[in-house]
């Protein structure tokens, strides 16, 4: 029983120094912040702003941000409806925004409160998901595509989605754990839609995805990247940024995206309904536009930037490279995502959980 | 037979270290990844120095971890007692069952039902939804851990001091709770284990600017975990080890005494 | 006297039960009213029939407690003889807290340690190189995915056996020695049976989690193993059909009720014999 006590009071001593030293850094944390305007509530991606960038934000206007992460759309769905929490600016991709709009849970945006609108690009501006930018503002683009290893694959042989079915890819294959773009992928390559809704076009691609089995060696998510990196997989389906990632780490990987079109994805800022501090958040968005930070955040993250102004000044290397900012011709036939209903989410998920389960 | 053993437990041992030593290496590498060593520097760990948003995580996280798992104690142990005494036969099957139920349950199921209830009962979402959660999802564990020794304790023991005038008070502290107590210092510290390791839970019931060190570093993998989180790992690690050895130096001298005692009384 | 052991038990059971009925009855009846409340239709036992007749769900139960057993089967190899070990060590309370400590460290850090180590150019590679054996393909094999389950339960597993085999009174193996039997012996018919609760316990707090496991599917097996968990992942986080993932979460919490009344049921007739 002593032994108990000792052992638990111990215990009990840590906790009580732990909420001390967390007070002490608080109280230090606001005293630097004393005389601020409100505290912003950021809800984006982990890592997925540069941290200085937000440092600057606070010193040259005064508010305070709190940067609150997640790490899935549909996680990020489910706490802003909940309505736990008032974020001020979250950052949802595209078939998100418009799932969001639709269950009313974004604030229309006051286009007179934003300043930067003229740096975007035109080609990412009046989306499906959000025509006439209403309620969003591309924050980062991107593409689907493949990546490999220049060693053992040539970029040569990957003209088309159907080349990873060719047998010299057996077992050499990873791809990336989501049905919405494995059957998307399979869709373009026998020349319908990533956003097909018919059933027999569905049946018809997973009849074609199941003879894609002895290629894959495997189906993961944002690990890929370092998959890749590492030399696990000879090519990959991946996303543009995942794949820019990767090739930092290894210099043998390229990327490319195959001519019969791929998917075109965007993330964005928006305001949901229940902020709190609207003003502030006009204000990030506004600083978020202005081409020097945006530029600044492109470099850091490593995604391209739907910022023209910003896309200027990065380094020729980066804006040049057609992998990432693709030629007009191709950006032509990408498309992006539609938001599906249950009933076709479902559908797609089926399709794909059998591929998945095909497999031993 | 000893070299038996001694094999055994270094092929264990040299498992269960193997991946830890892997991050703790990675730590000091200059570079960016855990991938080829670029050289040693102490870079990551002069940036977890100066990212007070993520010790502030830790903080958070160590808070949480620690008075979940008292709490979670003292109520496992209740309910492992509850449970022991229970003499109608349905009642305590009923108990045990709705006791593994959460145990059985996975992360995301407890995480999205809880986070129904918790807005259900107008909670605000935050420290002390999360603190309850992790509390709910530790409690079977410590049942599980206090029960089998309530059942092995001989009750020969508690008939005794009954006998010798102890009053039920007496008889708990003195001796029930003494003989489980290996039983309760098992389940505290898996119940800390659980609530440091959960992710599912913690993001569902989790809001306002309360965050813990799990959550960021799965909202990080997007990105790729970047090896300040290794840094922060070692040294956690580093002071998890001297608690360890302090705790267990301490344990000796007590026990040293306590035979000294015993010897005088002969 | 007994009258105050009974108001004891009484409020032991008062706290326990009112615990159990906020944060387990309530939760529960919100996952069952939510399984059967399909969108669209009401109240419907339709999801339940979808699973019960859908060739890819059972496929995927049957996966799921296939290799729910082998790691438990697994981890037990492993940690008995690692329990058994650590009671006859002379500082075993420290070494026993060194098994734990690593649980301590975040599971998909240590999961990337393990990428780090099972890959092409890992040092586990690395090492098998140097003995001659060429890269190995380890990372996304059943082996690698049983490998690092096992490691991420098997402290789960020690402690309730290291509990058991350390309540055994010593003398009873001496014994059992004195009585001529060998070590083996000894072993087989005086200290497993004897440390058969901890075996037990640590069977449930494996395999039970086991069954149920989603991330090291994907990140170590590749997806190669697919398990309830990453259904009901799915069907909670991507598709968002709520009400389908608390089907599958009623079905195994249903099963899990069935095994554990079957066990616990074996468990008395043996005491029963034992007196």
């Amino acid at each position: 029983m002593k032994k108990l006590l000792m052992t638990f009071s111990g215990i009990a001593l840590l906790l009580v120094l732990f909420i001390g030293l967390q007070f002490a850094l608080t109280a230090s944390r606001s005293q630097s912040d004393s005389g601020k305007k409100d505290t912003i509530t950021f809800y984006n991606w982990g890592d997925y702003i540069d941290p200085e960038i937000l440092k600057d934000f606070e010193k040259e206007s005064g508010y305070k941000v709190n940067y609150q992460t997640f790490d899935s759309n549909e996680a990020m769905y489910t706490k802003i409806k909940q309505g736990g929490t008032n974020f001020d600016l979250a950052v949802p991709s595209d078939y998100m925004v418009a799932k969001l709009k639709d269950a009313g849970l974004l604030a229309k945006l006051d286009k007179s409160k934003l300043s930067g609108m003229s740096h975007f690009d035109k080609t990412f501006m009046n989306q499906s998901f959000d025509k006439g930018n209403e309620y969003s503002l591309p924050y980062f683009w991107g593409t689907l595509g493949i990546l490999y290893n220049k060693k053992v694959v040539s970029e040569g042989d990957l003209k088309g989605w159907s080349s990873i079915w060719s047998e010299k890819y057996r077992h050499r294959l990873l791809l990336v754990d989501s049905a919405r773009d494995v059957l998307g992928l399979t869709l373009l390559s026998q020349g319908k839609s990533v956003n097909d809704k018919n059933v027999a076009d569905i049946a018809a691609a997973q009849g074609k995805l199941s003879s894609l089995m002895p290629n894959v060696k495997a189906i993961v998510g944002d690990e890929l990247k370092l998959y890749m990196a590492q030399g696990e997989g000879d090519l990959a389906v991946t996303y543009s940024g995942e794949a820019r990632n990767a090739m930092e780490r290894n210099k043998d990987l390229a990327y490319t995206v195959p001519e019969d079109g791929s998917n075109l994805w965007l993330d964005n800022l928006v305001i949901p309904k229940k902020a709190e501090h609207k003003e502030a958040a006009y204000a990030l968005m506004n600083y978020l536009s202005r081409p020097d930070v945006a530029a600044k955040n492109a470099k850091y993250i490593g995604y391209a930037t739907p910022n023209k102004d910003a896309k200027a000044l990065l380094p020729d290397s980066v804006k040049n490279n057609e992998g990432f900012y693709p030629k007009q011709d191709l950006l032509d036939k990408l498309q992006v995502y539609e938001k599906f209903n249950q009933y076709w989410t479902q559908k797609y998920n089926d399709a794909f959980l059998e591929f998945k389960l095909g497999k031993s | 037979m000893k070299i038996i053993e001694r094999t055994w437990l270094t092929f264990a041992f040299f498992l269960l270290y193997a991946p830890i030593l892997f991050l703790v290496v990675y730590s000091f590498n200059s570079g960016e990844a855990m991938q080829g060593f670029d050289g040693f520097s102490f870079v990551h760990y002069q940036e977890l120095w100066q990212d007070t948003r993520l010790l502030q995580i830790v903080l958070n996280t160590l808070i949480l971890a620690l008075a979940s798992s008292l709490i979670a104690t003292v109520v496992g142990t209740i309910g492992a007692l509850a449970i022991f005494r229970t003499q109608r036969k349905l009642l305590k099957e009923t108990l045990l069952g709705l006791n593994n139920v959460l145990l059985v349950s996975p992360d995301v199921i407890i995480g999205a039902a809880f986070l129904i209830l918790m807005t259900a009962l107008g909670l605000k979402l935050g420290f002390v939804t999360v603190l309850l959660a992790h509390v709910a999802f530790s409690i079977p564990i410590v049942v599980l851990m206090v029960l089998p020794k309530l059942q092995e304790m001989n009750r020969d023991l508690v008939l005794a001091a009954q006998d010798l005038g102890a009053t039920p008070t007496e008889v708990l502290t003195k001796v029930t709770l003494p003989v489980i107590s290996p039983g309760i210092l098992a389940g505290f510290f898996m119940a800390l284990t659980y609530s440091l390791d959960d992710f599912a839970v913690t993001f569902f019931v989790t809001g306002n600017g309360f965050s813990t060190l799990a959550v960021e570093v799965y909202s990080r993998a997007r990105q790729g975990v970047s090896l300040e989180i290794n840094a922060l790992s070692t040294i956690m690690l580093f002071v998890a080890f001297i608690m360890v050895l302090f705790y267990y130096g301490y344990s000796q001298k007590q026990k040293g005494k306590k035979t000294k005692l015993k010897e005088k009384v002969k | 006297m007994n009258k105050t052991k009974k108001r004891f038990t009484e409020a032991y059971l008062g706290i326990y039960g009112l615990w159990l009925i906020a944060f387990v009855v309530a939760p529960l009846l919100l996952l069952v009213i939510q399984s059967v409340s399909v969108p669209g239709q009401g109240f419907s036992l339709s999801n339940y029939k979808e699973f019960f007749t859908s060739g890819p769900y059972l496929a995927m139960t049957v996966n799921s407690v296939w290799y729910a057993f082998l790691i438990t089967m697994v981890t037990l190899v492993i940690a008995y003889p690692l329990a058994l070990c650590l009671t006859k060590l002379k500082h075993r309370q420290f070494w026993l807290l060194l098994v734990i400590l690593p649980t301590w460290i975040n599971l998909l850090l240590k999961t990337y340690a393990f990428i780090g180590l099972l890959g092409k150019g890992g040092l586990l590679n690395s090492g098998l190189e140097h003995l001659g054996f060429g890269p190995t393909q380890l990372l996304f094999t059943n082996g690698a995915f049983l490998l690092v389950a096992a490691y991420i339960e098997l402290p789960f597993m020690v402690l309730p056996i290291y509990n058991a085999l350390l309540d055994i009174d010593p003398l009873l193996p001496a014994a059992s020695r004195d009585l001529g039997a060998s070590a083996g012996q000894t072993l087989k018919k005086v200290i497993w049976p004897l440390s058969l609760p901890g075996v037990k316990t640590g069977v449930q707090t494996v395999f039970i989690p086991s069954l149920s496991l989603f991330m090291i599917t994907r990140l170590i097996g590749g997806n190669k193993v697919i398990t309830l968990g990453t259904a009901i992942e799915e069907h909670f986080l991507v598709t968002q059909n709520w009400s389908f993932g608390s089907t599958i979460g009623v079905v195994l919490i249903i099963a899990m009720g069935l095994t554990m009344a079957l066990t616990g049921e074996k468990k008395k007739k043996k005491k029963g014999g034992r007196r």
